[in-house]
């Protein structure tokens, strides 16, 4: 939470002794609250104070960033508790645990096939962030050996579990410029572990039954060193656990509370086929920085990272395409012409359908700001004047020689006026994308 | 210093509606169920209650439906084609809590069924099956005007839940839910002030808002889910903030979302890459449904057997004490 300039007054000298280049301590404090000069133009202010000013400048909960390059994953810096008060910011790390254990050539295969956990939806690529090695038994080379193959098998960011500091220290030494997660700091091992995470500056768990027994572990990790921490609860029965995560992101947000200030993680206990998919979903909406859980097959994994991205998105700002004439396939003169709209899921579903249907078309995304084809229909943003306006600057009347237009089923009312706008023929085509490949057969076979 | 916590304290709370009528209560449905009722969001039991547990409603349609991809009609088979030996295998079957009717066919440019054929069905489906009834219309508003309030009719005292009522039609259906003591559905366009109005609307005319559920529309995982998602949050902190008019339980047509999904229907041969399309339907149906239980859904209707089993277990580990 922002102090208001009356608050950063209260911890200025109130002597008016000008050094700053203010008027007053009161003119100083408005220009700070305002971030447009430094508190170090102060030569007065206590140390006390100084350190006050500057934490509250620190966003209330802390950005922490796990991995290297391209797969860099940042969590936390979250301002919302709801989605339509503003958004979601930093997309929660969805991982895969994959156990010591395992055969080498299990592990390999494992890897392998998370790596290929990718999938594009409207026109984003939607992946699994991390690998989590967990360590079955107590064997150090073994987990030691594991971690090494992985970093080499995959770019993914990498989550060390393990129940021994000694094995957790030895394997994050071996990978520390990878930026891997520590996994975790308890009341026993935390001095070791944040001494560890400090020296080799990387992310740690922090983990403890109860968010009482945390508010207490938090405080002594910090002092011990460590500063990047992603907080934990225990296993507990799902709601209890949303309550966790809900604590751990109002008391940032509401109450200024610095200690639970940072990003939080679940482990899916099931390993139910559907019940994990379902428990890692409530996991996302309700607040956590990452999930990470054993399931890894396609059709437990497309939901979650859509999911994700569905809740992620700006509730502002609705995913948009450039509004164009977008030529699909091998297209001609005699290539049918489509409209929709420049919201990414309308144009993204017709493109698809028009892909499978085989049969080059031009798809026009006109302008809606982003409006699906019936909001911006009846917020006037999809007129006739608008389509017959896009028809003709985007060169359709160069691009075909045919005097054919297909519009969306669900705004048939406007033939007639676009029709006699735009001097095309106006056919209707179908309501819902899904069939758009037969209508497009059949007004071929019609010629 | 021990640990302060944050808990909400609000000042109104989600009506409660029942939905059924036992022979006691002058119906003939095996059990009445309640919904609604809570004090806070969602499953946060620390702060608030949750006194009536969310349900889901099975789902059958006058006529077989031909838009069903293989793996949603598979549990079902030939009981498709047969509404009421459809709604019994639900009953018997499937242990659905409730039974929702959506009467698809009697729409003009479908087979535009007569209201005899519907009287019929409905009689012998009430008859035959006794668990408390959800009754859809088609959506064409002279055809449900005209077969509703005859369905409302001969179901009198059953206690059903009857949509759904638009802000251009509701006149009609609202006049038969008061004269034959049923509730309503009141669907706004993922609108929460054309929500409220409608709820007004429906008031006005005499209907008690402990009879009115919202329908706030939703859109399937990956297809515009999000904005009913927000819309419902929105909803429900303005009502427990104490908005009457908008305190009302939701009721989320999941199933007729989800199964629309290409992700839901699409062969593992046209996208290898997307896995079994078996566990992927079931589950891109149960996740749309978890997701809007997290936004304060009271009611899912649901299609997929097993996406029901999963979400119902879900439901019971969400109120886990």
């Amino acid at each position: 939470m922002a102090f208001s300039g009356l608050d950063i007054y209260k911890l200025l000298p109130k002597t008016n002794c000008r050094k700053c280049g203010f008027p007053t301590c009161l003119a100083f404090a408005m220009q700070l609250a305002k971030k447009a000069v430094s508190v170090e133009k102060c030569p007065e202010i206590t140390a006390a104070a100084k350190a006050a000013l500057e934490a509250s400048a620190q966003p209330p909960i802390k950005l922490i960033t796990v991995g290297e390059g391209e797969q860099k994953l940042e969590i936390g810096n979250e301002n919302v508790l709801f989605r339509h008060e503003e958004k979601f910011f930093h997309p929660a790390g969805v991982g895969i645990i994959i156990n010591d254990a395992a055969s080498d050539e299990e592990i390999k295969n494992r890897v392998e096939h998370v790596n290929k956990l990718s999938f594009e939806r409207i026109g984003q690529q939607i992946s699994v962030n991390l690998i989590a090695v967990r360590q079955a038994g107590s064997d150090k080379a073994r987990f030691e050996a594991v971690v090494k193959k992985v970093a080499e098998l995959t770019k993914l960011g990498i989550v060390l579990i393990s129940a021994d500091a000694a094995s957790l220290k030895a394997a994050a030494a071996h990978i520390a410029k990878r930026k891997p997660i520590i996994h975790a700091a308890n009341k026993e091992n935390y001095q070791e572990l944040a001494a560890a995470a400090k020296e080799l500056s990387l992310p740690l768990v922090v983990k403890a039954d109860t968010l009482e027994e945390l508010s207490e572990l938090i405080p002594a990790v910090n002092s011990a060193g460590a500063n990047d921490l992603i907080l934990q609860t225990g296993d507990k029965p799902v709601n209890k656990k949303i309550w966790d995560l809900t604590q751990i992101r109002r008391m940032p947000l509401k109450k200024n509370n610095r200690v639970f200030g940072y990003p939080s993680l679940t482990v899916i206990k099931s390993n139910d086929t559907y019940e994990q998919v379902i428990e890692a979903c409530d996991y996302i909406l309700k607040y956590t920085g990452i999930v990470l859980l054993e399931g890894f097959e396609a059709y437990q994994i497309l939901p979650i990272l859509t999911l994700r991205q569905n809740i992620y998105t700006d509730p502002q700002k609705p995913l948009q395409v450039e509004p164009k004439a977008y030529p699909i396939g091998q297209v001609n003169e005699n290539s049918p012409v489509l409209i929709t709209t420049n919201f990414s899921l309308s144009y993204y579903t017709v493109l698809g359908e028009v892909e499978a249907s085989k049969i080059p078309a031009f798809l026009i995304s006109v302008d809606t700001e982003g409006m699906s084809v019936l909001t911006a229909w009846a917020a006037e943003k999809f007129t006739p004047d608008k389509i017959n306006e896009s028809i003709k600057k985007f060169g359709i009347p160069e691009k075909v020689k045919h005097k054919n237009i297909v519009i969306p089923g669900y705004v048939a009312v406007m033939s007639g006026d676009l029709e006699e706008k735009s001097g095309y023929r106006i056919i209707v085509g179908p309501r819902e994308a899904a069939g758009i490949p037969s209508f497009l057969k059949n007004i071929q076979k019609a010629g | 210093m021990p640990l302060e916590l944050i808990k909400e304290k609000w000042s109104n709370k989600i009506d409660v509606v029942t939905i059924g009528a036992t022979k006691a209560e002058g119906g003939t449905r095996s059990k009445a169920i309640k919904v609604g009722g809570e004090t806070g969001l969602p499953y946060l039991l620390e702060e608030s209650e949750m006194p009536h547990k969310p349900v889901i409603a099975m789902e059958i349609f006058d006529v077989a439906p031909d838009d069903w991809p293989d793996t949603l009609k598979d549990p079902y088979g030939e009981v498709l084609n047969n509404p009421l030996e459809w709604a019994m295998k639900c009953e018997n079957e499937f242990k659905a809590d409730l039974l929702t009717i959506r009467l698809s066919g009697i729409h003009p440019d479908a087979q535009n069924r007569s209201e005899e054929d519907t009287v019929k069905l409905i009689n012998e489906i009430t008859a035959k099956v006794k668990l408390p009834l959800i009754i859809l219309g088609c959506g064409d508003d002279a055809k449900d005007n005209l077969i509703l309030p005859r369905c409302a009719e001969i179901t009198k005292g059953e206690r059903c839940l009857i949509g759904d009522a638009v802000q251009k039609n509701y006149k009609t259906i609202v006049a038969a839910c008061l004269a034959y003591g049923h509730s309503i559905i009141a669907e706004s366009p993922i609108d929460i002030n054309i929500a409220k109005q409608l709820n007004i609307l429906i008031s006005e005319m005499g209907l008690p808002q402990e009879r009115i559920v919202i329908n706030p529309t939703v859109g399937a995982l990956g297809y515009g889910m999000e904005y009913a998602y927000s819309i419902m949050e929105r909803a429900r902190i303005a009502a427990f903030g104490g908005d009457k008019m908008l305190s009302q339980p939701f009721i989320c047509f999941v199933g007729q979302e989800a199964w629309r999904a290409k992700e839901a229907k699409a062969k593992i041969s046209e996208f290898p890459e997307w896995g079994n399309e078996k566990e992927r339907g079931i589950l891109w149906e149960a996740v749309t449904a978890s997701a809007f239980l997290q936004a304060g859904a009271d009611i899912l209707i649901m299609r997929h057997p097993k996406a029901i089993e999963i979400v119902k277990k879900h439901i019971e580990e969400l109120i886990k004490n």
